[in-house]
This record gives structure tokens, C-alpha cells and sequence, in this order.
């Protein structure tokens, strides 16, 4: 007689996402840091250089850091950037969990591709179309709370939108067909959040100084991270999903492994 | 002839698994509760709220915060 199981599959299989999810966005994390540092890095550098000439300017002194500027985009970076990318990896996972199966006749690696285009989509570019990065320097200390309450409410309602969207495509998908439903899910989701957008209020607190090249390099350095993050972890999760699908299903016919298309 | 007999199984999509809410649920609240905190301490420590006093954090997270696009200072 074979052992009971520890686990049931389902709750196995769930685990086994969840564990690849973090992973996956630990080398996601890693290979936005090379954007970051690559791209982002001399932004953030030539921001607080012209911060530093304000505050000699005015008279006033720079107070004094914790932590040096070198280890601050070094380790800092990279422990910011990596742990954001497990964390991403693992809502990502989970949100996979839910979405396989579910989303009509899809591969593993479609979904997972979908998935993360989706995350890409609301977590990245619908909240920057409203609140884009900024570099050190532009921003008022006494706004900080109203501007993350913001920031975050944005975010919040684009991942509401989102799932919101995905279910008005499901429903609509057996009477209308595939195409027209992911017509009237995409509308949905830009109709409703450019309403969310143009309610909000708005921030600016650029200085009128502040170089406009710098601004520009450092939000398309921002972006790109951050699409970097998000594309790595679409393609290597679905890779490795679909490659270990393919296995277990392999081993559950007994028949020798296909290669993959 | 009209059917080939073998279908081209490369192109052929096995149904991918579904998994039942529930088996997802504690998982999902679990995930959900450290990714929440982990973006917490990324994103926002030290910055709109402080739970551990100081600028230790802000400062150590500074440039990546700035990157990814939180509200910073």
C-alpha cells in the first residue's frame, strides 16, 4: 500500500508556484538591478548633485548619512530591488495559481506571459501615467503622507480594475466570443481607470529648475526596471511551469518526454 | 483521406490543471499578508509611516525606493 500522502496535490502544487513565484523574482530582482544601476544609478546621482548645489547655495549644509552614498547604491539598491522582486514573484504566483486552467485554451506559458504583461500593465504603468517616479530631490517632505496615501489608493484600484476586468471577460467570452470579450474587458479596465486617474488629484513638485533631461532619463530608467522585472518573471515562470507540466505529465502516461515546441 | 492520423502534438494544448479556490485560499492570505509587508518595508517605511524610529531604513533603501517608483522624502 502506498503512504498517504503529506500533502494534498492541490495544496502541493500551489506550494510548488508559490516557491518558483519568490525565486523567479529573485532573479528578476537581480536583473533589474543591472538596469538600475546601469540606467538609474547616474540619474540618481546628477538629482542629488543638483540638490547638494541648492543647499550650498542657500547657505546650508547637507545634514549627515546613516549609511554612505556608496553603500546606499550598492547593498541598499540591491536589497530594495531584490526584495520587492520575491515579493512581486510571489503575489505573481499566486495570482498564476488562480488564473491556470481558468482562462480558456491557454499553454502554461501563455498565461503566465499574459500574467505578467497584466502586472506590468496595473502595477506599473497605469500608477506612473498619474504619480511617475521622481528623482531625490523633487518632492516636498510635508506631502509625503498625502502623496503615498495617493499613490497607493491608485494602485489599489488598478489591481481592483483589473480583477474586475478579468471577470467581465470571462463572462463575456462564452456568449461573444474570445475576441470581443477581451475587447470589453480592455475598455472596461482603461474607462475605469482613466476615470480613477482624472479624479485624483494631482502633484507637481518639480522645481523649476530641475533639469528636464535628468527627470526624463531617471522615469524611462524607472520603467525600464521595472518592464525588466516584469518580463523576466512572465518568461522564466511560464518556461519552467510549462517545462515541469510537461514532466509530471510525461511521467503520469509513462510515455518518453516530448520535446517543447 | 481527410483526417491525418496523428494530430501534430505539439500543437495540441493539454488543459492546465485548475486549482480549487479553496485548496488556494490560506496560501493566497499568507502570500498575500508578507508580500504586503515586504512592499511595505521597500516602499513606504520611514517615509509617510515610521514604526521603527530614526532614517536608518529610508536611507538604506533610499535609491531603490526612488527607482521604483514609490513617493519618496
Amino acid at each position: 500500500m502506498r503512504p498517504e500522502p503529506l500533502m494534498r496535490p492541490e495544496h502541493a502544487m500551489v506550494r510548488t508556484l508559490l516557491v518558483r513565484g519568490m525565486l523567479v523574482g529573485l532573479v528578476a530582482g537581480m536583473v533589474s538591478l543591472i538596469v538600475a544601476k546601469v540606467l538609474g544609478e547616474p540619474q540618481v546621482a546628477a538629482a542629488i548633485a543638483y540638490e547638494s548645489a541648492h543647499a550650498a547655495a542657500a547657505g546650508g549644509t547637507h545634514e549627515p548619512e546613516v549609511f554612505s552614498r556608496n553603500l546606499q547604491s550598492t547593498i541598499g539598491l540591491a536589497t530594495g530591488v531584490c526584495v520587492l522582486g520575491v515579493a512581486l514573484g510571489g503575489i505573481y504566483s499566486l495570482a498564476y495559481a488562480l488564473a491556470q486552467g481558468r482562462l480558456g485554451a491557454l499553454s502554461a506559458r501563455a498565461t503566465a506571459g499574459l500574467l505578467a504583461l497584466a502586472g506590468f500593465v496595473t502595477m506599473v504603468v497605469v500608477p506612473f501615467l498619474k504619480y511617475p517616479a521622481n528623482p531625490p530631490s523633487i518632492g516636498n517632505p510635508e506631502t509625503i503622507g498625502q502623496r503615498t496615501v495617493m499613490y497607493f489608493a491608485l494602485l489599489g484600484a488598478s489591481i481592483l480594475a483589473a480583477f474586475v476586468a478579468v471577470k467581465i471577460g470571462r463572462s463575456f467570452a462564452p456568449k461573444r466570443g474570445l475576441w470581443d470579450a477581451t475587447i470589453i474587458s480592455a475598455g472596461f479596465f482603461v474607462a475605469a481607470m482613466g476615470l480613477v486617474i482624472l479624479v485624483l488629484p494631482g502633484v507637481d513638485e518639480v522645481p523649476a529648475d530641475f533639469p528636464a533631461s535628468v527627470l526624463w532619463k531617471f522615469r524611462i530608467a524607472s520603467l525600464a526596471g521595472q518592464f525588466v522585472t516584469w518580463a523576466t518573471i512572465g518568461l522564466l515562470f511560464g518556461a519552467l511551469t510549462e517545462h515541469s507540466l510537461r514532466s509530471a505529465q510525461a511521467r503520469a502516461t509513462g510515455r518518453a518526454l516530448e520535446p517543447a515546441l | 483521406m481527410a483526417m491525418p492520423s496523428v494530430l501534430p502534438t505539439p500543437l495540441a494544448v493539454p488543459a492546465l490543471p485548475v486549482i480549487p479556490l479553496r485548496a488556494l485560499a490560506p496560501w493566497a492570505i499568507f502570500g498575500l499578508v508578507i508580500a504586503t509587508l515586504l512592499v511595505y518595508f521597500v516602499g513606504a517605511e520611514q517615509g509617510a509611516l515610521s514604526l521603527i524610529s530614526g532614517t536608518s531604513v529610508h536611507e538604506f533603501l533610499h535609491d531603490g525606493r526612488h527607482l521604483l517608483g514609490f513617493p519618496c522624502h
